[in-house]
């Protein structure tokens, strides 16, 4: 037996235990949401801004590239870095504090938006913008602006935030606001990772006096009258969204059914300790008597056009006999997260390597939405391409300085990858980019898995692209933080779109 | 052989990918040999590097498909970036194995904590290490299969080898757990159970029970590996129904028998 050194205590000297395994970088592969890309990385899961300071400090030792990543929700290639490591800032995820007089919080970077929610309703408040999905980190949450089905009313997940940290390239921590580093707040908001690590964010969000909400579902037959209801509406309403039916055509083209909620004033719901409970907020277990979790298997059986066209025009009918309902209560939770209802339902477009979907959301300027959606519904039927689901979107502007957000409307579409039909799907894309890019209409980074360099110089301004361009070079002289998106659509290519 | 940047030595037509950890002799040598000969692109990990060379010699023409790293596994820190650069290398994985092994030979009155620590550092701790890796790529990918080497000294407590038998039942437990862990994920986990093996951990045993040799022991290891049957394999497959009745033997005359 070893001599027992004093200094070190009673005990056996270890061949080797390591004594720290650093912030836990492994080999894995990383994929998009969506699964129709993915690169193995090394991927680094820094618990502290130092350790994010750490983790960009070793990828440049080594001379690697670096793609800032959250939840992994962004559809595409957005937090894929095929030539680098890749820093997941998910265990950065204590909520730092909550004022429960005005509702803001102040979180780390990887605080999810279900963190977010369930620490701030039974406190008596929602977060001000939610995705469809509760599982974005707040850091990829602003890195991407996203919006919720509110954008109309209240903007982008970055109008409700009032300072953010980030690490930037070099490893110096900055606070970035609208009043401290204004340029730099405008532009790491929507700024999809490339200029430095969000890892605080401190963001308000609205008193509500109750866990639940008045939903009505409206059906419309087509996407004429599917704008006029919400463009009707958008002053009273809370929360306007359709679904729309992609298989509908001709005088039916863009038939669905809009989801018109509105919170409730004080007083309205007679028991909201009840429903301000976490309880009240779960989800279904089993959907028509399945458990939820086996529920793709049964889409997965859908998942082609003749079981899609079912799908959806049982949807479509069954959204009248919503409509005859009338009004009817549901908690925030089940009316905000639809996309949670059955989890892993992206397993129905196909789990190989290489299969999956790509989600495509178009955004078209207020005057040619009309036109706009009809035209590119009418193309994808044409060439058989159809969207399993449509959703429709009132937008915007906002102050961001890459942002999507617009005076106008936005349609994302979902469509199923398979290697034989990646390049017709292709070569849809690009048409249909071309006839948004001529509506001057915008694309969404979150989404998008197709644009490329010649789109992103179409969908910006001149000035706020050079703007971005030059901060980045500031910033980040060497390009040390990079995507697969970054290297597609800001790169060099003279394309509007190339595929993922 | 060590193409230590730039192209993977696989090409486009190089299917199958493997990575054996403790290759440089007995068990693990013959499977990097069978899996070279077969057409696999295969990563080596071992302590002694010299060995992994001349077996890369060995190999001829086909050695340029076999890339190593000398590599204690006890240096759990090291593990992810030796990992990593194999796995870059090999361009993927689709099969790991994790053969390392140690049992030196412990009397019966002795109890040496400095030695049982060492088996309990690489037969499970750098097991758990490396597995781990594997594991988490493929769940990741959702795909592959991870073969750990056990052995049929752990399903019982033997008087002659109580730390080398709680290593290899602690291996079994950990590889049913991720079994049943990565399942959903479609990759396959394989425990295998080696009998008594003409390999050079053994070579210090009087006697062999039904010994087979090490090329012997590697080809059933790919089988099981291949094959959809067993999730647990005894090697050879004779040993199923001795380890079956040493199972149910009661405790009370277990320990009267010299077994």
């Amino acid at each position: 037996m070893a001599p027992m050194d004093p200094k070190e205590g009673p005990g056996l000297p270890r061949r080797s235990r390591p004594t720290t395994l650093g912030p836990g970088a492994g080999l894995e592969y990383v994929e998009g949401w969506g699964m129709s890309a993915g690169a193995r990385s090394r991927v680094w899961r820094p618990r502290s801004p130092e350790e994010v300071a750490e983790a960009l400090a070793g990828a440049r030792a080594r001379g690697a590239s670096v793609a800032l990543r959250g939840s992994g929700c962004s559809y595409g290639d957005a937090s894929i870095n095929r030539e680098g490591d890749v820093v997941d800032v998910t265990r950065m995820n204590k909520i730092l504090s909550f004022d429960e007089e005005t509702g803001v919080a102040d979180c780390e970077g990887g605080v999810t938006i279900r963190d977010l929610w369930r620490h701030a309703l039974p406190r008596g408040f929602w977060p001000k913008v939610v995705s469809g999905t509760m599982y974005p980190t707040l850091a990829g949450a602003a890195g991407m602006n996203i919006h919720g089905k509110n954008n109309y009313k209240v903007g982008t997940i970055g109008d409700a935030i009032q300072d953010i940290d980030l690490v930037l390239p070099s490893g110096e921590r900055v606070l970035a606001s609208r009043e401290e580093r204004p340029d730099l707040f405008h532009a790491a908001i929507g700024g999809f990772g490339m200029l430095g690590a969000i890892t605080r964010v401190r963001i308000a969000t609205k008193k509500i006096h109750s866990g639940d909400i008045d939903v009505a579902g409206i059906s419309v037959p087509n996407i004429g009258a599917m704008l006029e209801y919400v463009d009707a509406h958008t002053d009273t309403a809370d929360y306007l969204v359709g679904w729309v039916d992609c298989f509908g055509s001709g005088d039916a083209a863009g038939r669905g059914l809009i989801h018109h909620a509105r919170y409730l004033g004080p007083g309205e719901d007679p028991e909201p300790e009840r429903t301000l409970r976490l309880d009240h907020q779960a989800l279904p277990s089993s959907i028509l008597g399945f458990p939820k979790s086996e529920v793709w298997r049964i889409l997965r059986l859908l998942a082609n056009e003749p079981g899609m066209r079912l799908l959806n025009y049982t949807k479509h009918q069954m959204g009248k006999l919503e409509q005859r309902g009338g009004w009817y209560r549901q908690s925030h939770a089940a009316f905000n997260f639809l996309l949670d209802f059955v989890p892993n339902w992206k397993f129905a477009y196909g789990r190989q390597p290489g299969e999956g979907l790509i989600q495509y959301q178009v955004f078209l300027p207020a005057e040619s939405a009309h036109d706009g959606f009809k035209e590119i519904l009418r193309r994808q039927q044409q060439r058989g391409i159809v969207s399993y689901l449509g959703v429709l979107k009132r937008h915007r502007p906002d102050p961001f300085l890459l942002t999507h957000g617009l005076d106008g409307w936005s349609m994302a579409m979902d469509f199923k990858v398979t290697d034989k039909r990646r390049h017709d799907l292709s070569s849809m894309c690009d048409e249909l980019t071309r006839l948004v890019l001529e509506r001057g209409g915008r694309f969404y980074f979150a989404k998008d898995s197709v644009l490329g360099p010649r789109a992103v110089e179409a969908m910006f301004d001149r000035d706020k692209l050079a703007a971005f361009r030059a901060l980045k070079g500031e910033l980040d002289p060497t390009e040390m933080l990079q995507t697969d998106l970054w290297r597609r659509a800001f790169g060099t290519a003279g394309v509007y779109t190339m595929s993922a | 052989m060590d193409p230590a940047d730039g192209e993977p030595v696989t090409s486009p037509h190089t299917k199958r990918k493997a990575l054996v950890i403790g290759a440089s002799s007995g068990m693990g040598a013959s499977l990097v040999r069978q899996l070279v000969r077969e057409g696999y692109a295969v990563g080596g990990v071992a302590r002694r590097g010299e060995h992994l060379e001349a077996l890369g010699e060995e190999l001829g023409d086909a050695g340029a498909r076999f890339v190593h790293r000398a590599h204690d596994v006890t240096a759990a820190a090291e593990a992810p970036g030796v990992f990593d650069e194999l796995v870059t290398e090999l361009g993927g994985l689709d099969l790991f194995i994790y053969a390392a092994g140690v049992m030196p030979d412990v009397g019966p009155e002795e109890y040496d904590t400095e030695k049982d620590l060492a088996m309990i550092d690489v037969n499970l701790g750098g097991c758990v290490t490396w597995t781990n890796l594997a594991a988490r790529l493929f769940h990741t990918q959702r795909s592959g299969t991870i073969v750990g080497v056990g052995s049929v000294a752990g399903d019982r407590g033997r008087r002659g080898a109580p730390v080398y038998g709680a290593t290899k039942a602690g291996l079994a437990t950990y590889f049913e757990s991720l079994r049943n862990r990565l399942a959903e994920r479609r990759v396959r986990v394989v425990t295998v159970k080696p009998g008594m093996i003409e390999t050079p951990m053994t070579a210090h045993l009087d006697e062999l029970m039904m010994p087979v040799s090490a090329e012997r022991a590697a080809a059933d290891i790919l089988k099981a590996a291949r094959g959809r049957l067993f999730d647990v394999r005894h090697v050879p497959l004779r040993w199923l129904p001795v380890s079956l009745i040493i199972r149910a033997i009661p405790s009370f005359l277990f320990r009267r028998m010299s077994i």
